[in-house]
């Protein structure tokens, strides 16, 4: 395996290649080293059938050109650590901008703008454990095959039973030409069950994921018998559903989970990397009102075990609370290093990326709305016939803004009150028109780990709300 | 460069010192580059070199371990192997993986052209010029925020310890435009074209331009739709998209696992109208990314998957096909539990059977949506539960003219959808993911925001 990044020997290895890259010409080199240890753990009804470990390491190489050539960058990513390794991806970043590297031997320390490394910025001190204190493949097995047992134990006609686990931990080594030195330890568990139930031409699909990061502990918390219940009453809840009917509904969509709404439908239209590619409608908003007055939004990379929190963002900076919307008035823009370059909005502490063979970009961390004055049952008692919302599905957002997200587990509302479950339900719409709709928000506010998909790859995140009312939205159905 | 004979050897050798019998291992290596831009400037170039090992090991009792590293020295396939020697201790006993018996078969050779990387800046001006022409197709069009130029150079190795040794390499290359249209107090509005082919300089560039340019132009012109049942016309797209959703019909490893809306028995059944056949056929010569083996080894064939509207075959690995006393089909995947999928479907008429109703034509309908274009199938569908409520790009036709449809979702059962197809019409149209006519279901939901 290779050496941790603490080890001096990469000082000495990564100067001369940031100073190469900065002498050819490059306005910013940046490195992004990364390690990382993987597990993914299936169970299946009563037996373990799936134990995938997966190690290795990498790195990106990014340079940048001056504001004359709009911030123009090149990057290469590697598999090939060894010195001739790294060199040759940095000659083909530099290559890609028309610049030439000069020979190691020849290189002028004066004449490049690189004036060194900081001291190294140790994010890692602390966790070196942490990988040896996660729970070993018996005892993961142990506690899925616990969680399968109690699937069983609480549901009726489930045809298939599943829970998995997956460990990743990563190191990182970030170093740049403007002296960023910064290296983190990171660990990320997620345990997920699921069931299908099935009873003739009934059929219902259910799946929890419970995500934590930072603690090898949390998986040795993990209630496995309240897990199961909820799936399993969720489960016969939706195995007699009725489809939605389509149309346009004012809807309440829960606390946790439900904050994919925000996410989705605004989220990723305030973040530079949308603003470049001049996809978002908010671009030019900065303090107007682009929400009801009852919506303040929040990106943040700080709260404890959250699944989107850091210690340092991918590009070594440490991450920040941005509040994005205030009382309905646009506060701020979600910035990485390219961002704030070709924006000027600045950085955030949001430079985010799966790992090494991805260039950071601008992505959320741990985003919610805020918590409101309302109670939830006043929020359904202010619908006369609308729709709850109770579990969320995943969704996506267009090039338009346009936004759609399944509804796993639906209810009517009729005069004020819950009634039949609903299935089948697709909610669409576009940021602009759905943000001022959002009328009332409960003071439940909760968060959900999640998984977001973008352009730099796929990170963890937390998603989060109140229960809020979101006074008219299309639902598709049938 | 991979070297098989040498991979094949260093294994042999470190699984012997290991006492290992029974190994096999997967690798693949490859460069890829790719440009993006942004009204006439570069946005990014980016390359990258990859690497990947998979290696899997059976131990006394017949359990089966993996390990996967980017490591291909021989410290790295050292500890790959003893991670899988360690993890063998928690494998699947019930129902193990073997290695395919089909893994040291004679292969078809599959003939593919191969070409060279281009030089980065000679992919960014193609780009470049490919962005321009797209943007001077129409007033409105103002930029095309998500584009794509790149190519990729690759090669897999399988090899086991029953003698098999599987090389291949190949070139690919792939653009994309979507266009950005906005008007004066109108909603913006989105549309693209892809295209792939072995090498960046055989890429139909000009075609891609006119298609993007043609689609984002047709959404110009919007209005909402009522909500309601419709005659839906499928693209060739969006059809093979939906079937792809759902492929768990044909996936022996789901049915074992109660997850497909197949099961066992369900070989020989109608599933779906009697002139609608599909195989899969994974060399397909219009297939950029065809492989002549799969993840086992297996070598890859042309698969009846319906036949006359009857559920023909299942997609197989070496442990689905043994539980079914069949031959692998040559969709696997490698795993400790082995994944199946689907390589490149092909739909069409069944022989003699005719196409449906002849006199369906979208160019003279009334009242028909045509739907282009699928959105966020991850989402929208219950692939074990037959659903699917998905947002699309389309349009109503009126008198054979059609008309942007805003905002909609498009809802139904797939079951239902194979049993109400009306009509496949003309010819079938060779696409990144398969083959396919346009598909003429009824009684589709749409919902609207009329």
């Amino acid at each position: 395996m290779l050496l941790s990044f603490v080890d001096s020997l990469w000082r000495a290895r990564l100067e001369p290649l940031l100073a190469a890259g900065c002498a050819a010409g490059a306005d910013l080199v940046e490195v992004f080293l990364e390690r990382s240890d993987r597990l993914g753990v299936l169970a299946e009804q009563e037996r373990v059938t799936s134990v995938s470990p997966s190690f290795g390491s990498g790195a990106g190489i990014r340079v940048f050109r001056g504001k004359a050539d709009g911030y123009r960058d090149g990057f290469v990513s590697t598999t090939d650590l060894s010195e001739a390794g790294l060199l040759s991806a940095l000659d083909q970043a530099l290559g890609m901008l028309g610049l030439n590297r000069p020979s190691l031997a020849a290189l002028q320390p004066e004449a490049a703008k690189f004036l060194g490394l900081r001291e190294l910025r140790d994010f890692g001190l602390g966790k070196a454990d942490w990988l040896a204190e996660c729970p070993g493949v018996a005892e993961t097995a142990e506690h899925l095959l616990q969680g399968t047992d109690r699937l069983s134990f609480h549901g009726r006609h489930l045809q298939s039973r599943r829970g998995s686990y997956s460990r990743d931990w990563q190191e990182v080594l970030v170093a740049a030409s403007d002296g960023t030195f910064s290296r983190d330890l990171r660990l990320h568990q997620t345990l997920g069950l699921s069931v299908l139930a099935a009873d003739g031409e009934h059929r219902s699909s259910v799946a929890r994921r419970f995500g934590s990061s930072d603690h090898p502990q949390d998986l040795r918390q993990w209630d496995a018998d309240a897990a199961a219940s909820d799936i399993a009453t969720s489960s016969a809840t939706m195995l007699y559903a009725d489809f939605i009917e389509a149309g346009s509904y004012p809807v309440v969509l829960a606390n946790r989970f439900g904050g994919v709404i925000f996410h989705e439908a605004c989220g990723h239209l305030l973040e530079t990397t949308q603003l470049e590619r001049g996809t978002s409608p908010f671009a030019n908003k900065l303090g107007e009102e682009i929400a009801h007055g009852a919506v303040t939004a929040v990106d943040e990379g700080l709260s404890n075990l959250s699944f989107g929190s850091l210690a340092m963002d991918d590009e070594g900076l440490e991450p920040q609370r941005t509040t994005l919307i205030e009382n309905g008035k646009l506060k701020a823009f979600l910035s990485d290093r390219a961002g704030e370059l070709r924006t000027g909005h600045p950085r955030t502490g949001s430079g985010r990326r799966q790992g090494h063979g991805f260039a950071a970009a601008s992505r959320m961390r741990n985003t919610f709305i805020a918590a409101g004055p309302h109670s939830p049952a006043e929020l359904i008692a202010s619908v006369d016939r609308g729709i709850y919302c109770k579990v969320m599905g995943g969704g996506s957002v267009g090039p338009t803004g346009q936004f759609n997200f399944s509804v796993e587990e639906g209810y009517l509302i009729e005069n004020g009150e819950l009634g039949k479950p609903v299935k089948g339900a697709t909610l669409i719409g576009d940021a602009e028109t759905v943000m001022p709709r959002i009328s009332m928000c409960a003071n439940d506010l909760e968060l959900a780990a999640g998984f977001c998909g973008s352009v730099s790859g796929s990170i963890y995140v937390t998603v989060g709300q109140p229960h809020i009312k979101v006074d008219s939205i299309t639902v598709g159905g049938r | 460069m991979l070297d098989t004979q040498h991979l094949y050897d260093s294994m042999a050798r470190l699984a012997r010192e290991a006492g290992i019998s029974q190994w096999d291992l997967g690798a693949a290596c490859g460069t890829d580059l790719s440009v993006q831009v942004d009204r006439g400037e570069a946005k990014q170039l980016k390359g990258a070199q990859r690497s990947a090992v998979t290696v899997r090991a059976w131990n006394d009792a017949g359990r089966v371990g993996i390990t996967s590293c980017t490591d291909f020295s021989a410290a790295g396939l050292a500890l790959a192997l003893a991670g899988a020697r360690d993890a063998s201790a928690f494998g699947d006993l019930e129902e193990p993986p073997a290695l395919s018996p089909r893994s040291t078969e004679a292969t078809e050779p599959l003939e593919r052209p191969r070409f060279p990387l281009q030089p980065i800046q000679g992919m960014l001006s193609t780009l470049l010029a490919a962005e321009r022409q797209l943007l001077d197709c129409h007033g409105a069009i103002g930029t095309v925020p998500y584009n794509g130029l790149s190519e990729r150079n690759g090669e897999r190795v399988y090899v086991n310890s029953l003698g098999a040794q599987r090389h291949q390499r190949s070139s690919s290359a792939s653009l994309y435009l979507y266009a950005r249209a906005e008007q004066t107090g109108r909603k913006p509005r989105s549309a693209g074209a892809v295209r792939l082919a072995y090498g960046s300089a055989e890429l139909d560039v000009a075609g891609c331009i006119a298609e993007a340019a043609e689609l984002t132009i047709s959404h110009l012109d919007y209005a909402p739709i009522d909500t309601g049942s419709y005659t839906c016309v499928f693209s060739p797209e969006a059809f093979l998209d939906l079937i792809g959703a759902f492929s768990n019909i044909f996936n022996a490893r789901s049915v074992l696992d109660g997850l497909s809306l197949s099961n066992r028995d369900s070989l020989g059944e109608l599933l779906a109208v009697p002139f609608l056949s599909l195989w899969d056929d994974p060399r397909h010569p219009g297939s950029i990314g065809a492989s002549s083996f799969d993840g086992e080894g297996t070598p890859t064939a042309r698969l009846p998957l319906i036949e006359a509207g009857h559920l023909a075959n299942f997609l197989h690995s070496e442990a689905t096909a043994r539980q079914f006393g069949v031959a692998p089909t040559g969709h696997a995947g490698m795993g400790a539990k082995v994944s199946v999928g689907p390589d490149w479907f092909v739909i069409g008429a069944t022989p003699g059977a005719g196409s449906g109703d002849s006199s369906l034509d979208r160019h003279g309908a009334d009242g028909v949506v045509w739907i282009d274009s699928l959105s966020a199938l991850h989402a929208g569908v219950k692939a074990s539960q037959g659903s699917f409520s998905l947002p699309f790009d389309g349009w109503l036709l009126k008198g054979g003219e059609r008309r942007s449809i805003e905002a909609a979702t498009v809802a139904g059962d797939i079951r239902t959808v194979l049993r109400s197809i009306l009509a496949l019409e003309g010819e079938a149209k060779l696409t990144p993911d398969g083959v396919c006519p346009h598909v003429w279901v009824e009684g589709l939901s749409i919902t609207g925001e009329a």
